[in-house]
């Protein structure tokens, strides 16, 4: 049994291809403005890694904000539902998911099969998103990848006064001027990122255990802030990008089997 | 007797001297990186320009953000109790004073003796405030009065999903890119500011008369776009230039305590 689903996020595409449940291919690209490209694309990517034809997919699941508009999917899912069961078949015990995407954050308590129970979800303000991190990244001209790396350096902790990404751009622009070290600026950046967020995954009661996804996961300082504004551990898996359009595989498959494992 | 106020704001700094009571000088001058830089190049200004020294100034009120950092003035008082006395000067019959600053807003009312009864004050957030106006601005290459112009002249005004700064700047690139008429766009950009304003007075429950204080006040598209959104028409300040009334508040403060409470 071979199912698929597919994320189209604001900035990537995901797509994830399962065999009996078990991982075959998975592929992440940055979105153009066309998500019915990006889904072509990724989806056509992710087929050649697996070895497959798009024929050989049984059912394909669509996610994220762009999912209507991709062409070849056989059903819907909401990015809230595909997000939950991902993580709860990445980290089992996960009952807290916390997803920093580009565009958005959520936070999702799910029981112990998956089913969310209650989740929060902000995409009206850039605060706490991975475009807080992004507009800085460009300001300071630094790699969105790099920022981790760069964070880890830090030796003086500096706070961020301005939670609203306009009003912090320019602090921070007055903190490179004050002959601020960008190692210190960019863990202070991570920190008002985390804050924002945890203080909108506080909306559901964060449970233990907790697990981080999204794009943003990749950033070790962000996982870090965010662990330190939550006050709790939380799980890392391989590949927090994905976990939305794993999940949606996931259903597929319980769609075509009839039955959830 | 002369008393002075002086208005250190994030984005211009401005001064007025009053003479028994009146207007005799006022400056807006762009604000420095350093607020105490502001105050004394602000009121230097003034003085000279009323043939004055500081030391003729019986009294001196400072306001703004950076008021406590002002070096000539003998106490500071809020900006909410200034901007309220300062409306109230310009407009006798005000109820409701919603004031645009560079990067805040707020909504204040007042009873029919000009004393506080409610406000709110929004610096948290970009959206609603100068800023957000002077970002979109930027991005469709106007300045802020052919931004107020512009709109004047839209036939379908864009509208927002968000009224966050950072996904509306999102928006407009995109209809800039869609080709969307410039004016339509600027005609949404003056709605969205007239809607997070709208909010904000509507919050403390709005009573007329209405009036704008602050730089925006100036720009006839969110002044038109937010009486819409009001239903309400607003006072408009013709007696002297909207953005000094913090200043002209402070002033009036100064004059008070200098005659022993009264104006």
């Amino acid at each position: 049994m071979i199912t698929a689903g597919c994320d189209i996020g604001s900035l990537t595409a995901k797509a994830v291809i399962l065999q009996d449940r078990k991982m075959l291919a998975s592929e992440v690209i940055l979105a153009s403005a066309q998500p019915e490209k990006s889904s072509i694309e990724v989806m056509r990517r992710a087929i050649e890694k697996a070895g497959i034809k798009m024929e050989d997919i049984e059912y394909c699941i669509g996610t994220g904000y762009g999912r209507k508009h991709i062409p070849f999917m056989d059903s819907l899912e909401s990015e809230i539902a595909c997000h939950g069961r991902g993580a709860i078949w990445q980290v089992p015990s996960a009952r807290t998911v916390v997803d920093i995407g580009g565009q958005d954050a959520k936070a999702i308590r799910v029981d112990e099969k998956g089913n969310v129970e209650r989740y929060v979800y902000n995409d009206k303000c850039a605060s706490g998103t991975g475009r807080f991190l992004e507009i800085i990244a460009d300001s300071l001209d630094i790699k969105l990848e790099d920022m981790g790396a760069i964070s880890g350096r830090s030796t003086e902790k500096l706070t961020l006064s301005n939670q609203c990404v306009v009003f912090a751009e320019t602090e921070i622009i007055s903190l490179v001027n004050e002959g601020k070290e960008i190692a210190d600026i960019i863990s202070a950046l991570h920190q008002a990122v985390a804050n924002r967020a945890a203080s909108l995954a506080r909306g559901i009661l964060v449970a233990p255990d907790a697990v981080m996804t999204g794009g943003v996961a990749k950033n070790s300082g962000m996982f870090e802030a965010l662990q330190k504004a939550l006050g709790m551990k939380l799980h890392r898996v391989d590949n927090p990008q994905i976990n939305g359009a794993l999940g949606a595989a996931l259903f597929a498959a319980d769609t075509i089997s009839g039955s959830r494992q | 007797m002369f008393a002075a106020g002086c208005d250190v704001g994030s984005l211009t700094s401005k001064a007025v001297i009053m003479k028994d009571g009146k207007i005799i000088e006022s400056v807006i001058i762009k604000s420095k990186a350093r607020p105490w830089e502001s105050a004394d190049e602000v009121m230097g200004m003034a003085l000279s320009r009323a043939g004055l020294t500081m030391t003729d100034i019986k009294r001196c009120v400072g306001t703004g953000y950076g008021r406590d950092k002002i070096s000539f003035i003998h106490e500071a008082v809020s900006e909410i109790a200034c901007h309220g006395k300062g409306a109230r000067w310009l407009v006798p019959s005000v109820r409701t004073v919603i004031d645009i600053g560079g990067q805040d807003c707020k909504a204040l009312r007042l009873d029919d003796k000009g004393n506080m009864m409610k406000f709110i004050t929004n610096d948290k957030c970009a959206s609603g405030t100068g800023r957000f106006l002077e970002v979109m601005a930027k991005v469709l290459n106007l300045s802020l009065d052919e931004l107020g112009e512009m709109s004047a002249r839209s036939k379908q005004p864009i509208t927002f999903a968000s009224a966050c700064t950072v996904w509306a700047q999102a928006d407009v690139i995109q209809h800039l890119n869609d080709k969307v008429p410039i004016e339509d766009i600027a005609a949404g950009v003056n709605n969205a500011m007239a809607s997070r304003m709208s909010t904000l007075a509507n919050n403390i429950g709005l009573e007329k008369d209405v009036c704008m204080t602050g730089g925006v006040a100036k720009n006839d598209g969110v002044v038109n776009a937010l009486e819409k959104h009001l239903g309400i028409r607003i006072k408009r300040i013709r007696r002297e230039d909207p953005q000094i009334a913090g200043a002209i508040g402070a002033a009036l403060f100064a004059t008070e305590k200098a005659n022993g409470g009264v104006l």
